[in-house]
């Protein structure tokens, strides 16, 4: 038996919702809906948000509350970021993995 | 009014809007920190935009009653200091320290009231670190503020009303792929259900119902279960467990909530001075107050942060700490205030704590997770390396000690997620209660330079 | 009443001094009974900034600390087992005129001693350590300097001690000792009795009560620095890094998290249990340590933390036989730095207990060398909350 798995692991309430606003994660176009989280939106279409620094497995975000930090991302200018209490904005550049100290 | 009055609430949840409410009935203009952009708490959280177009769908009946109860706490909010986005990192010498969307601040208040409710709390299992697990207050989460499922089929796992709760939340927006897996037994339950009756018969009903509508929506319910493990290459793709008859199954699925019932968020109060003692009932650590919450002369403490009640009794709660903090000043009480809130909170806590049977945190299976199952999330410490250290000679006895050893606790969340687990293990190593990992400030990671960069707020963008 | 337990020298005090000197002891054939009131190496030789500084040392303390870096270089054969030691090179810096001063003089002192310590200005300073803050003009690389992980310290030394023959008893707090011509009769608490000849105090900031007890008080204090971990970030940050003047001093461990520690020091809380970090502290930490090392301004701060630790006026522990009471031996009061010189502290005085001479001249550690005259160090002003 083949299962379908989605590549990405949210689902949105409304599928039809306009996706109007667009951001970069990690290099790639990601949508989102007005009053999106940054989070909500990346895992909308990808199934992670990053990868824990020591084993490389795969973080999705947990807690989704702002408790866990397991959405830490950052911004162009290095900024760290958790994706779940961002609400997501046109052009933001954001990445998975930091890049403090390499100025 | 005494003009040196400074009187801070941390946390705009049901307690902390309680005791605003309360202080500003009294004329008083408490300042209000709440982390989040908005008013309301977990359970009661407001709802996003994108979400709140459901409002009737998800809260049924109910919607009006909200609707009218979260109007009642903006207007008692007009009324403080309200802070939104601000987050109150330590508590020093009568002094708050704080990261809000200017950077940072700090506060010296007079009296305080922590307010700062609860998180899930977790048993550790075979792949539970997977993308697309999520907590079950996460789950939740998803809908009232990401306007999001978590995934397409879902499975409820652990031990907690909120799996039903949240299951029945999904289905009323329109999910049809959900699983509901109950570790306590429906003997358990069976047998908590008087009690839960007896203390609080209208919501113990109320669960009822909500299993009704569950098994009515085609929602698969099994309870007893035991969960083995979680499978997928790169993200979860199915759930193995064995039903209450010993029956080996698999549950397909793309996404996981995991949770065993909450964990009072404690930092803020040890930070702020308070002891604790060791609930065994609720196998937690809660601090100590006395029966209006009281911790010391200028703390008070209300909600699920103070002892775990739900959002009836941390509306009870907060309403005590304000009329005690209200008498510290001098003012007359309200008795007949007090003598309504404190049977509102001690039936609720009756409730809570006859739930604890019926939706039972599962000590017991700390000490025999498989070696290589990871404990600590942020820093990668599986059950083996704990169990190893505990063994050493001349090693660690002690949760907080063990941390210092093994890293389990020291990451990004502090414990938060692993803490209850660690504090099994070593119980069950040296059969003492569980010990308590203790905190220092920051209680969230803290940036060394305040720089809001694009992520300054624009003002009202809804 | 259980009957006492006799061993031939009884040392109180689980950190690394008296880990260190049990370990010493037993090696020699001594039956060494360590007791300690809490866990084995949880106090502040688990707590501390883990450097092994070798450079910047009171002139006095340079054949102690190059002894003990020598035992730290064998630490693996030591004790078998290994407490992640990193041989990261330690880099001073000034921070000011003052610390320039301090500086110059410090690197001659280490030369003096046949310690290398490269002074650094200009380009070279800016090659060679480019993440350094343009206002920054004068360092001091020190190549044998290290750091090691401190919470994991000393459980090796005692389970080395418990190899060669002697006891480890936790949980076990020092209520007094009673000394007669026949050597000691140690109480705990909670009612335990201990017997022998020879007593070994080396129970840190909380020695001053025994030594009191002996009839020679000491001027001791305890306190700790502020300290802060970051998030785990990209290994960057090579050497240990630390201002002269102390309010910067900061290093990253392989894992990527940056430990800082700084001054002012605060004083533990008066029952010696605890000492506070006030946030203003960590703030300003903050704020100094991005103007040192401007690339790490986007880290995050996860935990703060400090310890409990024993200073004496002269920053320098007392280590020696008691001159009041025979038998009777003091090891304590690191003063901020006895992480580094801990092994030695203990080969030395292992040595002294067992009536042979110490392999470096501890003379000057007298705890009889306090009087109302005698020198206080000026970082007692500059380095303390006042
Ligand atoms: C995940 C979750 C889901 C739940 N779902 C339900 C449900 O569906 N139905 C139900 O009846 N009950 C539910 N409950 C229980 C109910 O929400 C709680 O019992 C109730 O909200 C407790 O109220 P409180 O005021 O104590 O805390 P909370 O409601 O948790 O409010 C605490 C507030 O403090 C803020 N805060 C926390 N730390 C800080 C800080 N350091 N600085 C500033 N602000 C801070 C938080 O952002 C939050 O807004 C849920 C609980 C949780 C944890
Ligand atoms: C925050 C901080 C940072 C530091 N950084 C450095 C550094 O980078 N480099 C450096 O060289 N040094 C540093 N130091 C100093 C160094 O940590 C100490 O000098 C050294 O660890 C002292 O070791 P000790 O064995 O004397 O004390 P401790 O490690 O404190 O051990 C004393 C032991 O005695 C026990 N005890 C006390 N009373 C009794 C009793 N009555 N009965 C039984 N047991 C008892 C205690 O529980 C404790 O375990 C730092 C210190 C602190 C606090
Ligand atoms: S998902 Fe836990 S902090 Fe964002």
């Amino acid at each position: 038996m083949v299962i379908f798995v989605a590549r990405h692991l949210f689902q949105p309430i409304d599928p039809g919702t306009p996706r109007p606003l667009r951001f970069e994660f990690d290099g790639a176009e990601i949508t989102a809906r007005r009053n999106d989280t940054v989070l909500a939106a990346v895992l909308a279409s990808r199934e992670r948000c990053g990868v824990n620094e020591f084993d490389g497995g795969g973080r999705a975000g947990f807690c989704l509350m702002g408790s866990c930090q397991e959405c830490t991302m950052w911004d162009e200018d290095g900024r760290r970021l958790r994706g779940c209490m961002t609400e997501a904005r046109e052009g933001l550049r954001l990445r998975s993995r930091p890049h403090c100290g390499s100025d | 009014m005494q003009t040196d009055t400074r009187i801070a609430i941390v946390g705009a949840g049901p307690a902390g809007l309680a005791a605003a409410r309360t202080l500003v009935e009294a004329g008083l203009r408490p300042v209000v920190l709440e982390e989040s952009p908005l008013a309301g708490g977990q359970g009661t959280r407001r709802l996003s935009p994108l979400t709140a177009l459901h409002r009737s769908a998800l809260f049924g009946a109910s919607a009006q009653s909200i609707t009218r109860r979260e109007d009642a706490e903006d207007a008692v909010l007009k009324q403080c200091d309200f802070r939104t986005g601000t987050l109150a990192w330590a508590c020093h010498d009568n002094r708050l320290e704080l990261l809000g969307p200017d950077g940072f601040d700090s506060l010296t208040y007079t009296h305080l009231v922590i307010a700062v409710g609860a998180t899930d709390r977790l048993m550790p299992m075979p792949g539970w670190t997977l993308p697309g697990v999520f907590t079950l207050g996460g789950a939740q989460v998803a809908l009232k503020r990401h306007a999001s499922f978590i995934g397409q089929k879902v499975v409820f796992a652990g031990s907690s009303p909120l799996l039903y709760l949240a299951a029945a939340q999904y289905l009323r927006l329109g999910h049809r792929d959900l699983t509901v897996l109950d570790t306590t037994p429906a003997s358990g339950k069976a047998r908590a259900f008087p009690a839960m009756l007896r203390h609080e018969p209208h919501t113990a009903l109320q669960g009822v119902s909500l299993i009704a509508e569950l098994w009515r929506g085609g929602v698969t319910l099994r309870a007893g279960v035991r969960l083995d493990r979680i499978e997928g290459d790169s993200r979860v793709q199915r759930l193995r467990y064995a039903t209450a008859r010993g029956r080996d199954m698999t549950a397909e699925a793309d996404a996981v909530a995991l949770g065993h019932g909450l964990r009072a968020e404690t930092q803020l109060a040890e930070l702020a001075g308070a002891t604790f003692a060791f609930d065994p009932a609720f196998r937690q650590w809660f601090p100590r107050t006395d029966d209006r919450g009281r911790a010391g002369e200028r703390l008070w403490l209300a909600g699920d942060s103070a002892r775990i009640g739900g959002a009836e009794a941390a509306d009870a709660a907060g309403s005590l700490a304000a009329q005690s903090l209200l008498e510290s000043l001098g003012r007359a009480a309200d008795a007949h205030c007090i003598r309504r809130d404190t049977r509102r909170l001690r039936k609720q806590h009756g409730f809570q704590r006859a739930m604890t049977d019926a939706f039972r945190w599962p000590a017991k299976q700390a000490a025999t997770l498989a070696d290589d199952v990871l404990v600590c999330r942020c820093e990668r410490v599986t059950a083996g390396e704990i169990r190893a250290a505990l063994a050493t000679p001349s090693g660690p006895i002690e949760v907080n000690r063990v941390k210092s050893i093994t890293r389990c606790g020291m990451g990004r969340c502090q414990g938060r997620f692993c803490g209850p687990a660690l504090g099994e293990m070593v119980a069950s190593a040296t059969g003492d209660p569980p010990g308590r990992l203790r905190t220092q400030a920051p209680i969230r990671p803290i940036p060394l330079v305040f720089d809001a960069g694009p992520m300054a707020p624009e003002g009202d963008d809804t | 009443m259980s009957p006492a337990l006799q061993s031939d020298v009884l040392v109180i005090g689980g950190g690394l001094f008296g880990a260190f000197t049990g370990l010493f002891l037993a090696r020699a054939g001594l039956k060494v009974t360590l007791l300690e009131k809490g866990q084995i190496g949880a106090q502040a030789s688990a707590t501390n900034f883990g450097n092994l500084r070798l450079h910047g040392r009171s002139a006095r303390q340079y054949p102690l600390s190059i002894r003990a870096q020598e035992l730290w270089e064998s630490y693996g054969s030591l004790t078998g087992e290994d407490c992640e030691i990193d041989r990261t090179g330690h880099l001073y810096f000034a921070g000011g005129e003052r610390g320039e001063i301090q500086l110059r003089k410090d690197v001659e002192t280490a030369t003096r001693f046949g310690v290398e310590s490269q002074l650094l200005e200009g380009a070279l300073l800016r090659e060679r350590f480019g993440f350094l803050s343009d206002r920054i003009r004068l360092a001091a690389f020190s190549p044998r300097s290290a750091v090691a992980n401190p919470r994991l310290s000393t459980p090796p030394v005692a389970r080395a001690m418990a190899r060669a023959g002697g006891t480890v008893i936790e949980g076990c707090e020092i209520a007094n000792f009673d000394a007669s011509s026949g050597g000691f009769a140690v109480t705990s608490t909670d009612g335990r009795h201990f017997e022998a000849p020879k007593l070994v105090n080396a129970a840190g900031a909380w020695s001053g009560a025994l030594a009191k007890q002996a009839g020679e008080p000491v001027p001791m204090f305890s306190a700790g620095p502020p300290q802060f971990v970051t998030e785990p970030l990209p290994h960057r940050l090579h050497p240990s890094v630390h201002m002269v003047e102390g309010d910067v001093i900061v290093r990253q461990i392989p894992r990527g998290n940056i430990i800082f520690s700084g001054y002012p020091r605060t004083h533990s809380l008066p029952s010696g249990a605890f000492t506070h970090v006030p946030p203003a502290k960590t703030l300003r930490g903050m704020r100094e340590l991005v103007q040192c090392i401007p690339m790490l301004a986007r880290a995050e701060v996860i935990r703060v933390w400090s310890g409990v630790e024993g200073y004496l006026p002269d920053m320098l522990p007392v280590i020696g036989p008691s001159t009041t009471t025979p038998g009777l031996f003091h090891a304590f009061g690191g003063s901020g730095g006895g992480f580094q010189i801990a092994p030695a502290v203990g080969q030395c005085l292992a040595a002294v207990v067992q009536g042979e001479v110490s392999p470096v001249d501890i003379s000057s550690y007298g705890i009889d060398r306090f009087t109302e005259r005698s020198e206080v160090s000026e970082k007692i002003h500059l380095e303390f909350d006042q």
